[in-house]
């Protein structure tokens, strides 16, 4: 905006030029045209300029945009000039005050009005150039009177259509412009004549001395006469300025001298030479308080700031002697924090930084951190200048302080023991061998589950009872089916009759209870059994119409006698256990549907029964008989009842504490009881001791189906749904103070599971260390040693 | 005549336990005050045994006191104070409110003060008492010395702290107590011994005050907690001063700034003045050496001797851990954080320095040609000295830990730090993972594997150390782990040679496994009354050896990795050149050389 400037410019020193030839008023005429086609009239400037243009075809554009916007900030301009006037006007009036500067100024303005005729003759363009000048003429008045533009202005003096700036100029050299106008657009280098040329302007010119180039648009210029007077006072070390008056008279602003008389007229009032009483009141109010001590000197302040600060000494005389005072009743310390471990290190080892998985689970416990492994996610940092501060570090601080005052103490007694110490200490398996350890025979044939075995006396045989309605009888040692009964119904229980002399077994399966003799072993014994059985014993008794009703002895049919079966017994309900007496003479039924007749007692020699319970006590599970005495085990659901058979009376009751029993079975002694239950124990019963289990043992996973005592040995084992038998010892001891030790020794699990059922029937061999399983995949299985 | 009945809850628990609102009915007190007292006076609530009876039927769960812990608030001429404050603060809100500020002036000129000396002879009644109690009261007294001036916190306050934690820092060096140090994310964990009692401390890292939400801290609370711990702490440090023959308060010898100039000068200054005032041993009231150190006497004869030898043992290497840097120079370059390797060096016997353009207090040049050690944490620097190592700070906290000078070649300056480890772990519990390099250093066979390094340095094979550094640690776990796996591995062998005929083995883990079965089976028959006891002890068990087993796992895969990488490196290497190698070894010799 260098023009709209310089416009500007133009216009202050027009007005105050028309002022002072107003004051004048006998200024040229020609110099206030001159003015006037300078500056006021626009139409005038811009004929000139055209002029300018016809020569000069490359600035044509940049000259239309100078005077557009010339045209636009023109109305801004006028009033900053109106300003500016006005400042001029105060300063010109003290100049009038002073000295008449006006006078030199007129003769110059004069002569550079000569000069302008001269210019204007030569070309149209210097004509601009000399405006320049001249206007550099009224530039340098001005500043004489006034030094308004003096420090911040100097630009008109240049040609700024060049955009490039106050760079190097070399930096052209190589390019075929100078740099740039307004518009972008490059200013060509004017073309450079060779030294022939130079050389021939230098004769022919006039004015060559006073041309030189203008490093910024790389026009010749030709000094004006000013111009070079300028530069030759310069070079006389005199002011540049002409108008400069050197020897101008001292005007003394201020005055010197001293005066005699006072200036005002009245005296000084008496009040300036009295001491104020209102300050005296004022000061001896402060010196009262600060005699009362109401307000402090800075020393005494500091004193006693000092005062209040805490002061320490010897609180404690000695390190551990304690003063008798009033304290806290029962004082319980807080605990301290746990230390950090590794993973809070601000380098760990690797391991302790969290991968992708852990960061998710830390992130996603958020709502519930005291869930999280650690409280803080472990980071490495490789070096102690980059470790940040920890932004939770006043938190924790504070929840610090809530828990010393706010969490509720209690002195709690820490456990400080080994699990293993809670496992009572046992004797180890080994040492009380022999036990069943492996399977060693599989019994393969039956095709549906075996839920019942018994074997013979001498260990010779081995009976089972499937669901797919047969009996089978098989040789121990190889493992044979030697005979394959066929039953219609569910075989629910067999069992062998522990009396030697005869070969009989008691299968029962739905109604019906089978003594069947199974032709296996010493024939002799066989044709005996049949012998004895053909022969029905002759009895007058009249059988009463309470057991007639419930059951009934025939005689085989002929097909059944062809199985086997030598005496039928049909029972009212559905039978789901038979056991033999010790003798082998009487056995039991249970019919649980039986109500009140669910247990009915048969002798085989005399073709009886009896009822031997007049009332139901509850759902009977099994019954039992004391291996030595005449006594008869019941159990019920959830109670087991002993009965004395002689005197017919309840000797005892023992309290299962369980829900549902399921089996149970007597040592060969018969002091004590194992009672397996649908609910996963095992109770074993010291029938000297108490009604209440001496133990009750945990060891399978699911419902207990079948356990069994070793005659001879102090085994016994347990089959369950979880397919699992368990062999334990389980001695006994002649001493009656010493209880009985129970150690389980073998877990073995070969079954298959059916139905959800694993094992059903669990048997030890009579005479070795052997056990039968029979499972609900159809096999039986048997452990030895 | 009937005995009158019993009223309920008039004896027993009943009777002993009191809620918070009873409580605060009974003082007379409002909740504010009635926290500011408890705070002060340490009381707290108490569990008891059967809730619903201490809280006298009533549901839920409240905040239970115990009626003689009330009863001792009450005697507490405190309370009397707290009344005055709440006068006071009337007649301060009186004056507000009617413009009458010079009142107002002399009213907070002279605002109740709470004394609580006899506060801290109470709840300590010896010295020891007030010893184990310091943790919570040093962490925060230590966290407030970096405070600015808040709502709640005075500038006092902030100010006090931070006299009182540089005292006690001074008192630690005097008395050579520090036993421990560890670089945490969470700050500087400092454990010191003082008179048997360890006490540990944490200094939070640069910058550690963060503006807080209102829901989030309560810094009132904290302040009255940082109140009571200024005076404990100052006894303390008097009691301290006294027994290590010092003058209390310290004179240091830097700070000879005025009351006036101390509030002008910038945070910055201040705290580059209290580190300078570490730099200095105080002035003693006798030269007494204060010596505590007893020879341990062999007249306990109910521990067996291999205990008193191994505690003797450790005797000695404390004593050792006293003069730890003795004759060593530390000179600390401009970036490392200076108050706790400052604290650290005097604290074992070190001189220590840095730039004295930088900060004030700087007692030896750069150019000491007796420096020993320089203290870098950047990756490299323009100027060498050929007479000191250049190492990272961690060499100084792994030191002391280890209780002597660890080789510096595995700190130098730009080398990848082996972990920091914590010293705080406890060695005596089992199931606990030790990582490898953990192991290395309980083994002792630290100087076997210093010496190979040395060789190492020789042949000029850095790579290769570690590698074999990462097998041994492999080999370690596998060891641990699953002694099956060698088993099988010597079983393999065995089958490479030939044998005669066809003899029946035992399978090796055939009896662990049926011992483990009998276990399993013995466990069964656990006592009902331990039944859950034993159950919840097994799944801690189980869940601490799954996290072992996941940090082994880590650490496997971490090494295999790191293992593949410098196999990657070294077949880079070997395409190569030797010369380059050799050229590498040079440098990574143990002195870096170069002439400044």
């Amino acid at each position: 905006m260098g023009k709209t400037d310089k416009n500007l410019k133009r216009k202050v020193e027009e007005a105050s030029n028309s002022k002072e030839i107003e004051e004048e008023k006998g200024s040229d005429s020609e110099e206030e045209d001159f003015l006037t086609t300078l500056n006021g009239d626009e139409d005038s400037s811009d004929s000139d300029r055209e002029i300018e243009d016809s020569e000069d075809d490359n600035n044509e554009l940049v000259e239309d945009e100078g005077e557009e916007n010339n045209d636009s900030i023109s109305g801004e301009d006028s009033e900053a000039s109106d300003e500016l006037e006005d400042e001029e006007e105060d300063e010109s009036d003290e100049e009038d005050d002073s000295s008449g500067g006006e006078e030199e100024e007129e003769p110059l303005s004069e002569e550079s009005e000569e000069e302008t005729s001269e210019k204007e003759d030569e070309s149209p363009k210097s004509i601009n150039k000399l405006s320049e000048s001249s206007k550099l003429d009224k530039n340098a008045l001005s500043r004489s009177k006034t030094d308004e533009y003096a420090d911040n202005d100097t630009s008109d003096e240049e040609d700024i259509r060049n955009t490039v700036g106050n760079i190097p100029k070399n930096w052209y050299d190589d390019y075929k412009h100078l740099g740039y106008d307004w518009d972008g657009k490059r200013i060509i280098k004017p073309e450079q004549g060779d030294q022939l040329d130079a050389f021939l302007k230098k004769m022919e010119d006039p004015d060559f001395w006073r041309t030189v180039k203008d490093p910024q648009t790389g026009q010749n210029v030709v000094l004006s006469d000013e111009d070079i007077q300028l530069i030759r006072r310069i070079r006389g070390q005199k002011i540049p300025d002409v108008n400069f008056e050197e020897y101008a008279p001292w005007i003394e602003w201020f005055t010197s001298k001293v005066e005699q008389m006072p200036i005002r007229k009245f005296p000084e009032h008496k009040r300036s030479f009295l001491p104020s009483k209102s300050e005296a009141q004022k000061v001896s109010k402060l010196v009262h308080a600060l005699k009362m001590g109401w307000i402090k000197t800075r020393e005494e302040q500091a004193k006693l700031r000092a005062k209040k600060e805490p002061q320490f000494y010897m609180l404690w005389q000695t390190d551990d002697q304690t003063e008798e005072m009033r304290r806290i009743h029962k004082h319980i310390s807080a605990p301290k924090r746990l230390l950090p471990g590794h993973a809070e290190s601000y380098n760990p080892p690797p391991e302790y930084l969290f991968d992708a998985k852990e960061l998710k689970l830390w992130n996603k416990l958020k709502n519930a951190p005291w869930k999280r492994k650690l409280h803080f996610i472990p980071q490495k940092i490789d070096s102690l200048r980059k470790v940040p501060a920890y932004p939770r570090f006043i938190k924790e601080r504070f929840l610090r302080c809530l828990d010393l005052y706010l969490c509720p103490r209690a002195i709690k007694m820490k456990l400080n023991i080994e699990p293993e110490s809670l496992v009572p200490k046992l004797p180890s398996p080994r040492d009380l061998q022999p036990f069943p350890t492996v399977m060693s025979l599989e019994y393969k044939g039956h095709t549906d589950m075996v839920r019942c075995i018994s074997t013979e006396k001498t260990g010779q045989y081995l009976l089972s009872g499937s669901d797919d309605g047969t009996v089978k009888i098989w040789e121990v040692n190889t493992a044979r089916c030697l005979k394959t009964i066929k039953i219609e119904g569910v075989v629910r229980s067999v069992e062998w009759c522990p009396n030697q002399a005869l070969s009989l077994v008691l299968v029962a399966s739905d109604n019906d209870v089978y003594l069947i003799n199974p032709h296996v072993g010493d024939t002799l014994i066989s044709q005996k059994t049949d012998a004895v059985l053909s022969e029905v014993p002759k009895s007058d008794h009249i059988i009463p119409e309470r057991i007639r009703t419930c059951v009934q002895w025939l005689e085989p049919t002929q097909e059944l006698y062809e199985r086997g079966v030598r005496l039928h017994l049909k029972h009212f309900k559905e039978v789901t256990q038979v056991t033999w007496h010790g003798k082998g003479d009487y056995f039991a039924t249970v019919m649980p549907d039986g109500a009140n007749r669910s247990v009915l007692i048969s002798q085989v020699s005399r073709r009886r029964s009896q009822l031997p319970f007049a009332k139901a006590k509850g759902l009977i599970q099994c019954v039992l008989f004391h291996p030595t005495k005449p006594c008869l085990f019941v159990a019920t659901q959830r109670h087991i009842r002993i009965y004395d058979l002689v005197k017919q009376n309840l000797i005892k009751k023992l309290m299962t504490n369980s829900k549902w029993i399921s089996t149970m079975a007597i040592h060969p002694l018969g002091d004590n009881l194992l009672v397996g239950t649908y609910d996963r124990k095992m109770l074993w019963f010291d029938l000297d001791l108490s009604t209440k289990p001496y133990q009750t043992l945990r060891l399978h996973g699911t419902a207990v189906r079948g356990v069994a005592f070793h005659k001879r040995y102090p085994l016994f084992a347990s089959g369950s749904d979880d397919r699992s038998l368990i062999i334990s010892h389980g001695m006994v001891y002649n001493d009656l103070l010493q209880n009985p030790l129970i150690v389980p020794l073998k877990r073995l699990q070969d079954h298959d599971s059916f139905n959800d059922f694993g094992i059903f029937g669990v048997h030890f061999h009579p005479l070795q260390p052997w056990v039968f399983t029979s499972g609900a995949d159809s096999t039986i299985k048997l452990y030895s040693n | 005549m009937v005995a009158k009945r019993k009223k309920k809850y008039s004896v027993g628990e009943g009777a002993q336990f009191m809620s918070r609102k009873a409580a605060l009915k009974k003082l007379q007190l409002s909740l504010n005050d009635f926290r500011r007292l408890c705070i002060i006076k340490g009381i707290y609530p108490r569990e008891p045994r059967n809730r619903k009876r201490a809280q006298k039927g009533q549901s839920g769960i409240k905040t239970l006191y115990h009626v003689k812990d009330i009863q001792f608030l009450l005697h507490e001429p405190i309370i009397w104070k707290l009344r005055d404050y709440k006068i006071f603060n009337k007649k301060v809100g009186r004056a507000r409110a009617i413009k009458d500020f010079e009142r107002l002036h002399r009213y907070l000129n002279n605002h109740p003060t709470l004394k609580l000396d006899h506060i801290v002879k109470e709840r300590y009644p010896t010295f020891l008492d007030a010893l184990r109690d310091l943790d919570d009261c040093l962490t925060l007294c230590f966290l407030f010395s970096t405070f600015p001036s808040l709502a709640h916190v005075p500038r006092d306050q902030s100010a006090l702290c931070q006299r009182l934690t540089m005292e006690f820092l001074h008192a630690v060096i005097e008395a050579k107590a520090l036993r421990k140090v560890f670089i945490s994310i969470k700050g500087y964990y400092f454990q010191a011994e003082i008179k048997g009692e360890t006490v540990t401390w944490i200094v939070p890292h640069h910058f550690s005050f963060e503006p807080q939400h209102r829901a989030e801290v309560d810094f009132k609370i904290m302040s009255t907690f940082v109140e009571f711990y200024t005076i404990l702490l100052g006894f303390v440090n008097f009691r301290l001063y006294h027994w290590l023959n010092l003058y209390y308060p310290p004179k240091f010898n830097s700070i000879n700034q005025n009351e006036g100039e101390k509030d002008l000068v910038d945070e910055n200054v201040y705290v580059a003045e209290r580190i300078a005032a570490l730099n200095f041993p105080l002035s003693k009231t006798s030269n007494e050496v204060v010596e505590e150190d007893l020879e341990i006497d062999a007249f306990n004869n109910d521990e067996s001797p291999e205990k008193i030898e191994e505690l003797k043992k450790e005797a000695e290497k404390d004593k050792q851990l006293k003069t730890l840097f003795k004759g060593l120079k530390f000179f600390l370059n401009r970036e490392v954080p200076r108050e706790p390797l400052v604290f650290i060096i005097r604290c074992f016997g070190g001189e220590v320095s840095w730039d004295k353009s930088l900060f004030v207090g700087s007692t030896f040049d750069e150019n000491d040609e007796s420096i020993t050690h320089h203290i870098v944490d950047r990756p490299s620097m323009e100027k060498h000295f050929i007479s000191r190592y250049y190492i990272q700070p961690q060499w100084l906290f792994d030191s002391v830990n280890c209780r002597e000078l660890l080789p510096v070649n595995k700190y130098f300056m730009g080398e990848i730090l082996p972990p920091h480890l914590s010293p705080f772990i406890d060695k005596e519990r089992d199931q606990q993972y030790i990582p490898p390099e953990e192991r290395a250093l309980l083994d002792a066979s630290i100087e076997h594997m210093y010496k190979k390094d040395e060789e190492n340095d020789g042949e000029g094979v850095d790579d290769d150390e570690e590698d074999e550094d990462n097998e041994e640690d492999g080999g370690e776990n596998e060891d641990d782990e699953e002694e099956s796996d060698n088993e099988e591995e010597s079983q393999n062998e065995k089958k490479l040679s030939v044998t005669p005929g066809e003899v029946f083995k035992e399978v090796p883990w055939e009896k662990s496994r049926q011992e483990r079965q009998e276990y399993r089976l013995r466990e069964k028959l656990v006592k009902n009354k331990h039944r859950k006891l034993y159950k919840s002890m097994m799944e801690g068990k189980e869940k601490r050896a799954k996290e072992i087993w996941l940090l082994r796992k880590k650490r496997r895969l971490h090494d295999a990795e790191k293992a593949e990488d410098t196999k990657g490196k070294k077949k880079v290497a070997k395409k190569e050149n030797g010369p380059a190698k050799k050229n590498e070894a040079a440098t990574k010799g143990k002195k870096k050389s170069k002439i400044n």
